[in-house]
C-alpha cells in the first residue's frame, strides 16, 4: 500500500512537471512534440517485454505479448525517427 | 542486476525524457532533445532485457523485429502532408500496446495461478491485488478506446470515410457504455477470476473509441489527435501501476500532460469547450446565413497576371496558409513565390492560426519542409496587429480562420473564435477552388469585401502562375 501511495505521488508530480515543461514548447514545434511524445509513450515496450518473455505455455498470452512488443516498437522506432526527420528540417537555416 | 540498480537506471532514463522534452522548447536544441529521449528509451529497454522474469526470447525478438521494420519504413517514407495520419496511427499503436500488455498480464497471471480459489488473489494480497486489478481494468479501458478511436481518426484523415456518423443515443449512450465498463472493472476487482467481466471491459473500450470519434469531423481533428495523444500516455502510466514500474509512470504522465495541453490550446483557438467538440456539432444553434446574399454580385474574380501586378509594388506581403495548402501540396510553390517577392525587396511573413490544418503545428512542419525560416512563421497574436500595414494578404486554402463574422456577427455560430484579421490588409487575395464553405458550413464575407480578389483554381498551380507572371 505504501508503495502504491509513492507511485501515485510520482504520477501526480510527473503530470505537473509535464504541464510546466510543455507549456513552454512553441507552436512551431507542436507537431514534432506530438510525434516525439508518441515515441516516449512507446515506453510501454518495457512492460510488454516482461509480458512477452514470461515463458508461459498459453499461446494466446504469448501471441498477445508479441503483438504488444511489436506495436510498442513501432512507436519507439517510428516515433523517434520521424521526429528526428522533422526537426532536421527546422534546423536547416 | 539488482532491483536497486534497475530502478536507478530507470530514473536515469526518466530524467533523459524530461531533458528531451525540455530540448523541444527551442528549435535549436530540439534535435538534441530528441536524441536524449531516444537514449533514455534505449537505456530503459536494455535494463528491462536483463530482467530475470524474462525467460524466453523468441516472442520478444519476433515482436521487436516486426515493429522496428514497420516503424522505420513508416517514419522514413511518410510525407510531411501525411503527418496527421501517421501520428493518429501511432497514438493507436501506443494504446494498443498498453492494452496488449494489460491483457497479457491479466490472462498470464490467471493462467499461472491455475484454478483460482476465492481465498488467494493471484494479483497480490489485500489492497495490493485490488489496485493491480483496477490498474489492469483502467489500462484496458483507456488503451482500448485509444486504439479504436485512433484508427477511426486515421481513416477519417485519409478521407476513406468522409461523413460523420453520430450513433443513436449520442452522449448518453457513451455515458452508459462507460458506466458498464467501470462496473466491470469493479467486478474484476471483487472477483479476480471473473474473465467475463474482463472481456466486457475490453469490448466496451473498443466500442467507446468508435462512438467517440466517428461523429467528429475534419476540422476538429486537431483536438481529437491531441486528446488521443494524451490517452496513449495515460494508458502507459496506468500500465506502470500494474507492474509497479516507475519509468512507465513518469513517461506516461509526461505524454499525458503534453496531450492535455495541446488539447486545451486547440479548444481555445476554436473558442469551444472540449465537451462541445466531443459531443456537440459546429454550427448548431446559430442562425443560418444565406451564401447567395453574402456573395451576390460582390465577389471579384482575378487572374494570376493581375495578382502579380499587385505584388510588384507591394512592400509587405502576408501569406495565410490553411489545410487547402496541405491538400494541394503547395508549400514549395508558396516558398518560391516568397523568394521572388523577397528578391524584389518586399517583406514576407506567414500568419499561422493554431488550428490551421489537421493537427497542432501542421502548417509549421509543411513550411519547414519547404525550407521556410521558422522566424517568418508568425503566430496569430503577433501578426494580427500588422495586417493594417500589409499591402497584400494571400490566403491559400484557409477559410473559417479568416472569417470576419467570428469578430463581428454575434449571432454567428463561430462568434468569438479568434481569427486572423486578414480583412484589415490593403488588398486580400484568396486562392481557392470555389466559393464552397469551410468546415463550419458558413459563407465567408471576407470573399465579398471591396478589397478582396478571388483567384480560383488549384492552389499549387495558381501560385505557380503568379510566380511566373511576377518573374516576367
Amino acid at each position: 500500500m505504501e508503495v502504491m501511495v509513492l507511485l501515485l505521488a510520482l504520477f501526480v508530480l510527473s503530470l505537473f512537471l509535464g504541464i510546466e515543461l510543455i507549456t513552454k514548447v512553441p507552436p512551431t514545434l507542436h507537431t514534432p512534440l506530438m510525434s516525439g511524445s508518441n515515441a516516449i509513450s512507446g515506453i510501454t515496450l518495457v512492460g510488454a517485454l516482461v509480458a512477452a518473455g514470461g515463458g508461459g505455455s498459453d499461446t494466446l498470452v504469448n501471441v498477445l505479448g508479441c503483438v504488444a512488443v511489436a506495436l510498442a516498437t513501432i512507436n519507439v522506432v517510428g516515433g523517434f525517427l520521424v521526429t528526428n526527420r522533422m526537426l532536421a528540417m527546422f534546423k536547416k537555416r | 542486476m539488482s532491483a536497486q540498480l534497475v530502478n536507478i537506471l530507470y530514473l536515469v532514463s526518466a530524467v533523459l525524457f524530461v531533458l528531451g522534452i525540455k530540448g523541444l522548447t527551442k528549435p535549436k536544441t530540439a534535435v538534441r532533445g530528441n536524441i536524449l529521449s531516444a537514449t533514455g528509451m534505449l537505456i530503459a529497454i536494455l535494463v528491462t532485457l536483463t530482467d530475470q522474469q524474462i525467460v524466453s526470447h523468441q516472442y520478444i525478438i519476433t515482436g521487436m523485429v516486426i515493429g522496428a521494420v514497420i516503424g522505420a519504413t513508416a517514419a522514413l517514407r511518410v510525407q510531411m502532408t501525411g503527418m496527421p495520419e501517421m501520428v493518429a496511427l501511432f497514438n493507436g499503436f501506443g494504446g494498443g500496446a498498453s492494452l496488449g500488455l494489460a491483457t497479457t498480464t491479466y490472462l498470464g497471471t490467471l493462467g499461472a495461478a491455475g484454478i483460482t480459489s476465492d481465498l488467494v488473489n493471484p494479483f497480490g494480497a489485500g489492497s495490493q491485488g485490488t489496485i493491480a486489478l483496477a490498474s489492469i481494468g483502467l489500462t484496458v479501458l483507456i488503451g482500448g478506446l485509444t486504439l479504436t478511436g485512433s484508427l477511426v481518426a486515421f481513416v477519417k484523415l485519409r478521407e476513406w470515410v468522409k461523413n460523420s456518423y453520430s450513433l443513436p443515443g449520442g452522449p448518453l449512450a457513451n455515458a452508459i457504455l462507460g458506466l458498464v465498463a467501470l462496473g466491470a472493472i469493479v467486478a474484476i476487482c471483487m472477483e479476480p477470476g471473473n474473465a467475463t467481466a474482463f472481456w466486457v471491459i475490453l469490448g466496451m473500450a473498443l466500442v467507446i473509441g468508435l462512438c467517440l470519434v466517428f461523429p467528429i469531423g475534419g476540422a476538429d481533428m486537431p483536438v481529437v489527435i491531441s486528446l488521443l495523444n494524451s490517452y496513449s500516455g495515460i494508458a502507459a502510466a496506468f500500465a506502470g501501476f500494474i507492474l509497479g514500474n516507475t519509468v512507465l509512470i513518469v513517461s506516461g504522465s509526461l505524454v499525458g500532460a503534453s496531450g492535455i495541453i495541446l488539447t486545451r490550446i486547440m479548444c481555445v483557438a476554436m473558442n469551444r469547450s472540449l465537451v462541445n467538440v466531443l459531443f456537440g456539432r459546429m454550427g448548431e444553434g446559430g442562425e443560418t446565413v444565406d451564401a447567395d446574399e453574402v456573395y451576390a454580385g460582390k465577389v471579384k474574380s482575378t487572374s494570376p497576371e493581375e495578382v502579380a501586378m499587385l505584388l510588384e509594388t507591394a512592400q509587405r506581403v502576408v501569406i495565410v496558409p490553411g489545410y487547402g495548402m496541405a491538400v494541394a501540396q503547395a508549400q514549395h510553390t508558396v516558398r518560391e513565390l516568397a523568394d521572388v517577392l523577397e528578391e524584389r525587396g518586399a517583406e514576407v511573413e506567414y500568419a499561422i492560426h493554431p488550428v490551421a490544418g489537421r493537427m497542432p503545428g501542421h502548417m509549421n512542419v509543411l513550411l519547414a519542409e519547404a525550407e521556410v525560416d521558422y522566424d517568418k512563421l508568425v503566430e496569430m497574436e503577433a501578426i494580427n496587429p500588422t495586417f493594417e500595414q500589409t499591402d497584400v494578404a494571400i490566403v491559400i486554402g484557409a477559410n473559417d480562420v479568416t472569417n470576419p463574422m467570428a469578430r463581428e456577427d454575434k449571432g454567428s455560430p463561430i462568434y468569438g473564435m479568434p481569427i486572423l484579421h486578414v480583412d484589415k490588409a490593403k488588398t486580400v487575395v484568396v486562392v481557392k477552388r470555389s466559393l464552397s464553405p469551410g468546415f463550419a458550413g458558413l459563407p465567408n464575407p471576407l470573399f465579398a469585401l471591396n478589397h478582396s480578389l478571388m483567384l480560383f483554381g488549384d492552389g499549387k498551380k495558381a501560385i505557380h502562375e503568379v510566380t511566373q507572371a511576377l518573374k516576367e
